[in-house]
């Protein structure tokens, strides 16, 4: 394994990328796992999160942070001497007319700025605002650190997105990210006698850590669990378009547009809304949610702030409470 | 119509200006207080950023007051603040208050829908006529702009305390009832005169100290906790990054202030290579410029979980270690005591003070 000095020069071969398993890894890691690979790279995601990984992140992230970006300072820091580099890209935006967070705007210069020595951080921009030719600019741009071929690069970036695409229709028939990308589970059986909504960003809905086991414990008493991966995009567009004014973030529009897809079809039971504390746009977003739910009586709504204090028998006295209450709604 | 819109430091002189011109009903909400904060709180969600709970205690109290349109500003993003009229509806209704609401959007969203927003905010006039009354209202309120630019810089130095406040004071009464360009002219230079006037003893040794941060609370006092005034008389004398008509203008060369959105994103651009919304990046690209300007220290100020803000605090301490400027970040909101950030800043401010006489022996 070898760098060459300068930007414009390749990397070997076989260098070793990591992707933290934290933030859009549940939104993207096969699309970009493919795309390493193609320019022939080694992929190695961090393990699950665990306690560990928190108290690192937690110990050199910047206090007011909301916990997700904390948690990913935990995955960086504990692959940081597996890998010869880092995969932190710059998701500008994903749609036209929209953003992501702010913090994933800024999420490679935040990671160089932590107080811990890391490898190099390989921070390709995806920003489809600028049209379509600058976006595939900035990608074969970042191919050149592989290669000198830009067909090759494009080559990879296709089959990323047919892994990507494989991907997605997994979610959709209801595997979730962890099963859908390390296989497990090929075929889901939704029983139970109530159905509940998780809605939340991704990154807090499947880590088991930050939602301390949510959706296995629901499913261990008997509930079945749908998210807004198994709602078909266009639905999820459509939804989030009643809203009065357009939302101009791209992931809370998916997650206003499950909520708001839920309760016009009446197709959950309750609605369970994990949002972490300190997160701008869900401290928006609940106002939305929490109102709309109140116009649709018969579909009880709960929120539930998580932060890196949360304890879990609190989450679960309460759960426990709501799903009781929703079970004895159905009885009476 | 009864038109109100939120209190943002001299936000109320300018609104009242422009309306007086354009013919329209315009309620001031009471100052923001104690109370004003504690209606907002009532109703707000509980993590938002402290401006929408403020403002909306204010739009609260406006319509206590009789206002029956509310006026207020909107976004593209990502900053929470282009999403704000929105929750802020949802949340009034849901309160049952009785009102209208217009919301500026910047033409970014659509130039058709900003023409037409201002039409209704300046019944039967021409674009034309619109355009002249921005115009002269604009420069009326840029040269407020740069009378507390004047204070701010000169503060530190006044033989007697207090008099420069008393002097800003009276120079914005100067200011208020100017209409035409020739009295605006006029009032300028008398305003000037008054500041001017202002016992000043130069060789006082003070220090620099640029205050940067979000821009909320950098220009409404009662949510800065008056900070700039308290350093003003400890001899600190400051130069701010936020000037009220640099945000309120779509030009980017930011006239008061003095350094354009370029510049500033081309200082930050080692540490912060994107605009990340709000002023996450021009809170890193001032401490920067000032950092290389010879500044003896930096206040950044912002509200509590404002996303961008807390990006340019996770980042100033590296900026601050390789500039060597020290920098102190405080975060506000409903819990935050004045005295406690006052002492820290006496502190700081000591600390500064100290640095800088052991650097001067340094040299001899």
């Amino acid at each position: 394994m070898y760098f060459r000095s300068a930007w414009g020069c390749n990397l070997a071969l076989s260098a070793t990328i990591g992707i933290p398993q934290a933030l859009l890894y549940y939104k993207y890691f096969p699309l970009w796992e493919g795309f390493l690979k193609g320019l022939g790279a080694e992929v190695v995601s961090s393990n699950i999160t665990t306690k560990g990984v928190v108290n690192t992140g937690t110990s050199v992230a910047e206090n007011e942070l909301c916990l997700p970006v904390k948690i990913f300072f935990g995955h960086l820091i504990e692959l940081k001497d597996k890998v010869d580099a880092l995969f932190v890209p710059r998701v500008i935006s994903v749609e036209q007319d929209t953003y992501t967070c702010p913090k994933f705007l800024a999420l490679p210069d935040l990671a160089r700025a932590i107080d811990v020595k890391l490898p190099k951080i390989l921070d390709p921009t995806f920003n489809t605002r600028l049209g379509k030719r600058r976006f595939y600019n900035s990608i074969f741009e970042f191919g050149k650190l592989f290669t000198d071929s830009k067909y090759k690069t494009w080559r990879a970036w296709q089959s990323g997105l047919a892994a990507q695409k494989a991907y997605q229709q997994k979610l959709l028939m209801g595997i979730p990210p962890f099963e859908a990308i390390h296989g497990g589970i090929e075929e889901v059986s939704l029983t139970g006698d109530l159905r509940i909504g998780i809605a939340g960003h991704p990154y807090n809905v499947h880590d088991p850590y930050i939602n301390l086991n949510l959706t296995k414990k629901l499913k261990k008493w008997g509930a079945q669990v749908v998210t807004e991966e198994m709602i078909s995009p266009k639905t999820l567009e459509h939804e989030a378009n009643k809203l009065p004014k357009r939302l101009f973030w791209s992931y809370e529009r998916e997650v206003v547009g499950a909520a708001f897809h839920w309760l016009q079809t009446r197709s959950v039971d309750g609605i369970i809304y994990i949002l972490s504390f300190a997160c701008g746009q869900d401290s928006l977003i609940q106002v939305l949610l929490e109102t709309e739910a109140k116009k649709h009586e018969g579909i009880p709504f709960m929120s539930l702030v998580i932060d890196e204090h949360s304890g879990e028998a609190g989450l679960i006295t309460r759960v426990e409470a709501f799903i009781d209450m929703l079970r004895w709604r159905s009885l009476s | 119509m009864k038109a109100t819109a939120p209190h943002m430091g001299r936000l109320d002189l300018v609104l009242k200006d422009i309306f007086s011109r354009t013919g329209i009903d315009f309620v001031m909400p009471p100052r923001t207080s104690a109370k004003t904060m504690q209606l907002g709180l009532r109703y707000s969600p509980e993590f938002a950023c402290l401006p929408l709970k403020v403002t909306i205690g204010n739009f609260i109290e406006a319509i206590e007051a009789g206002a029956d349109t509310l006026l207020m500003a909107g976004g593209v993003g990502p900053c929470r603040f282009g999403y704000y009229a929105e929750i802020q509806r949802y949340v009034l209704q849901e309160a049952n208050y009785k009102f209208n609401m217009i919301v500026l959007e910047p033409p970014a969203v659509g130039w058709k829908l900003f023409i037409e927003t201002l039409r209704l905010l300046a019944p039967g006039k021409s674009i034309y006529q619109i355009w002249q009354i921005i115009r002269i209202s604009f420069r009326k309120a840029r040269i407020m702009d740069k009378l507390e630019k004047y204070a701010l810089k000169y503060r530190a130095y006044e033989v007697h305390r207090g008099d420069t406040t008393e002097a800003h004071k009276k120079a914005l009464e100067i200011m208020e009832p100017a209409f035409t360009d020739m009295e605006i002219t006029k009032a300028s230079e008398k305003a000037f005169a008054v500041m001017e006037a202002i016992e000043k003893d130069m060789d006082k040794p003070v220090l620099r100290v640029g205050i940067v941060g979000e821009f909320y609370v950098l220009l409404e006092p009662f949510v800065n906790l008056d900070v700039e005034e308290y350093l003003g008389h400890m001899g600190v004398s400051l130069e701010r990054s936020v000037y009220l008509t640099d945000w309120i203008s779509p030009s980017s060369k930011n006239q008061i202030m003095g350094i354009s959105d370029e510049e500033i994103a081309r200082a930050a651009k080692p540490y912060l290579n994107h605009f990340v919304g709000g002023e996450g990046l021009p809170s890193v690209g001032h401490t920067i410029i000032y950092a290389k300007e010879g500044f003896d220290g930096i206040v950044h100020l912002f509200p509590f979980t404002c996303m961008p803000d807390t990006i340019a605090k996770s980042i100033l301490p590296q900026v601050s270690r390789d500039l060597d400027i020290p920098v102190i970040s405080f975060v506000l909101d409903e819990q935050t005591g004045k005295a406690g950030v006052l002492t820290r800043l006496e502190a700081f401010v000591d600390l500064l003070a100290s640095r800088k006489k052991h650097r001067e022996l340094a040299r001899v």
